[in-house]
């Protein structure tokens, strides 16, 4: 089969050498993210799957000044590094926080927060394996709904995750920010034209990357990018932009099956056809209201 | 040219940071407030400080901007207070392992519950094994030029940690008093820019903080912490002399000897207590009794050979702690036994603890105090620990 090759800029800012699991989503959600963002960028990042990959010391994969912070403090971390580069008259230099659902979404949000209310121009990019997967598959408020992690154990109980997936995109909005976006490894072009927007934000901006886990999510390693997929044609993971309070949302003519998306993955194998169904009927709710949202927000 | 302005120890605070031009100020105003960071703000309004002023929603987030800001190569400042001071405590961690010089004034206030906002050292005290270097000042003046002293120590390329300036609430934080401000240029001509060799540079770059497994290089970092201490001990005695000729005052010791070389019997305590002590140390004097204070000036680096030197000669040490180790002692009696277990002759040494939530610390405690020494030298039998002015029913117990 002949393999078509992709438009990306050819620079890559991570070596090969880090210490990611086979098939990692979020490997591929920073290599595209530092195509767009090029080298003059300084990142920070919390404890995540991202806090061990870039190598043990003294090696790191990392092409660009990288910072190691506490779990909870991305937003104020970020913060500093832009004031310390507005202190010395430095410009263009994107700074960039990297940090995991559970780092935004639970103990992260505060600092994240007070980041996006201040204002501060910074892009924060959140990619989203839905649970802490790198301390060993534990429930995250950005766990969607259904989901076996170690935490939310099925048991005997059916005490899977029940409440549904804290959704940070419209937490951002809600914040009045200037731009905020979802995007998909699958879709490494959109993904990276975000994160082009995303830096020439003049203050705070948001993207929320799907990046699938196949330690987590319990599928084969060789089936990330199929999956993201899945998920974004089956609506479980709309993509679409906030620009200034603009609702832009990418349709497709291909769809693909909830049902189908959510067996694949050994998390939601215990789901019977009701709780799928109840889960499809809140997945497709949502999608309907943000084409209404962009609808009401589109420009004439 | 400097210029005397009577001012409390809360804006003798924000001056430090203006005089030292910190030029990234993370600040959260309350847990529980202090009026430091607002007298910043005006600084900065007024433009007579060019500071990037972060409004942070947390104390904790005050550190870590703090830390990223230092690590990207700028100076730092942000100042706390008791549950703010608790709240930071993983980032206290972090700023001294990521080797970022912050300079930090502290109001010590007592911890909750129940609500209290005065006069306690149990929040720093219990911040004591983070790597900041630990001051606590009995003065204004001292709190102005202690900050002065922490910047030109700890952004030394060897020394690399950050430090935390010690006032007790109300009674120097809210307190006016005349301080000798010196002028911008002067405090330039000491305190040079702030700049680290190993920075977050987008032309040369370098990833922080990455793993560092058991055999590799962890421990050999917190031993590089330790040594940094040490040099950090010596530095201060060393750079003092090079303050006192620059700015016409001596800024002190590890230690503030007060009439103890000759004294019988020695009271040991930080901060405003201290200044209390030497008056009554005058009193007591008058009326022939040979009695004496030293105060710890630095409480980390600790200063063992200091406190061995002016005590061994004592026939008997207090030591008056304004925080208390629940389940043993106070603290710095602890570390004040330990530094005189290596030293030629071990005076009789008794604890006490005092003025815990802000209780006011007389002069008329004090001379208790001195009287209990007199018994001690006497070698009579008394308890090893005691909480001082109890009331209630407690008091009968006790």
């Amino acid at each position: 089969m002949a393999v078509k090759k992709l438009p990306l800029p050819e620079e890559e800012l991570i070596d090969p050498g880090h210490v990611g699991c086979l098939g990692c989503g979020g490997c591929h959600a920073m290599r595209y993210t530092l195509k767009a963002t090029g080298p003059r960028t300084i990142i920070s990042i919390p404890a995540c799957c991202w806090a061990v990959m870039p190598g043990v010391y003294p090696n790191t994969c990392f092409n660009i000044p990288h910072i190691n912070t506490a779990f909870e403090v991305t937003g104020a971390s970020i913060s500093g590094i832009r004031a310390a580069l507005d202190a010395r008259g430095k410009k263009d230099i994107t700074v960039m926080g990297w940090a995991g659902d559970g780092g935004t979404a639970d103990i992260g949000i505060q600092a994240l927060s007070g980041m996006v209310e201040r204002g501060t121009k910074a892009m924060y990019v959140m990619y989203d394996n839905e649970a802490y997967m790198n301390t060993g598959i534990q429930r995250s408020s950005a766990t969607p709904t259904g989901a076996w992690t170690t935490t939310t154990q099925v048991g005997v109980v059916r005490d899977y995750k029940r409440a549904p997936k804290k959704n940070m995109v419209e937490i951002m909005v809600a914040h009045g920010i200037p731009y905020t976006a979802t995007a998909n490894i699958a879709w490494p072009r959109d993904l990276i034209a975000k994160v082009k927007k995303a830096m020439a934000v003049e203050g705070p901006s948001f993207i929320h990357i799907f990046a699938p886990c196949p330690t987590g999510w319990r599928y084969p390693p060789d089936k990330t990018l199929e999956i993201a997929k899945q998920a974004t044609l089956a609506k479980v993971f709309p993509l679409y932009e906030v620009e200034n309070g603009v609702y832009s949302v990418k349709t497709f003519k291909k769809e693909a099956d909830i049902g189908e998306y959510m067996m694949r993955q050994g998390r939601f194998r215990h789901l019977t056809q009701e709780e799928i169904d109840s889960i499809s009927k809140n997945v497709l709710l949502w999608h309907d209201k943000l084409l209404k949202l962009e609808l009401m927000t589109k420009e004439e | 040219m400097s210029t005397k302005k009577v001012i409390t120890g809360n804006y003798t605070a924000a001056y430090g940071a203006l005089l030292c031009r910190a030029e990234v100020v993370p600040a959260y105003p309350i847990t529980p407030q202090t009026t430091v960071v607002e007298k910043i703000a005006e600084f900065v309004a007024t433009g007579e400080m060019e500071s990037q002023y972060i409004k942070v929603e947390s104390e904790h987030s005050a550190m870590a901007a703090c830390i990223s800001a230092a690590l990207t190569g700028v100076r730092t400042f942000t100042a706390t207070s008791a549950h703010g001071l608790v709240l930071m405590h993983e980032m206290l961690h972090w700023a001294a392992g990521a080797r970022t010089p912050v300079v930090m004034a502290n109001i010590n206030r007592a911890l909750a519950p129940p609500w209290s906002v005065w006069a306690d050292h149990t929040d720093s005290m219990s911040q004591r094994d983070t790597g900041w270097l630990q001051f606590y000042c009995s003065s204004n003046q001292e709190v102005l030029d202690t900050i002065i002293m922490a910047y030109k120590v700890c952004e030394q390329p060897d020394i690399m940690l950050p430090a935390m300036v010690n006032l007790d609430a109300f009674i120097l934080s809210h307190t006016s008093e005349v301080v000798e401000v010196p002028d911008r240029e002067e405090v330039d001509a000491f305190l040079p820019q702030f700049d680290p060799e190993q920075i977050l540079d987008v032309d040369d770059p370098k990833s922080f903080g990455t793993l560092a497994f058991p055999h590799s290089w962890f421990m050999e970092w917190r031993y590089k912490i330790q040594h940094a201490h040490d040099l950090a001990a010596k530095r201060l005695v060393e750079e003092a002399r090079g303050f006192e000729k620059h700015f016409g005052r001596p800024w002190g010791g590890l230690i503030e000897e007060y009439r103890s070389r000759d004294a019988e019997t020695i009271l040991v305590t930080m901060s405003t207590i201290a200044s209390t002590t030497k008056d009554v140390v005058d009193d007591l004097r008058d009326k022939g009794r040979k009695v004496g204070l030293v105060r710890p000036r630095v409480f980390r680096p600790f200063p063992r050979s200091d406190l061995r030197e002016a005590l061994v000669h004592a026939k008997a040490v207090g030591v008056a702690d304004r925080s208390h180790t629940f389940g043993y002692e106070g603290p710095l009696f602890t570390e004040v036994k330990g530094a005189m277990y290596g030293a030629d002759r071990r005076p009789p040494m008794v604890g006490f603890t005092v003025g815990i939530g802000g209780r006011d610390v007389l002069d008329t405690t004090i001379v208790g105090l001195f009287d209990r020494l007199d018994q001690v030298a006497d070698g009579e039998e008394g308890k090893e620990v005691t909480w001082i002015d109890l009331i209630g029913p407690e008091a009968e117990v006790d």
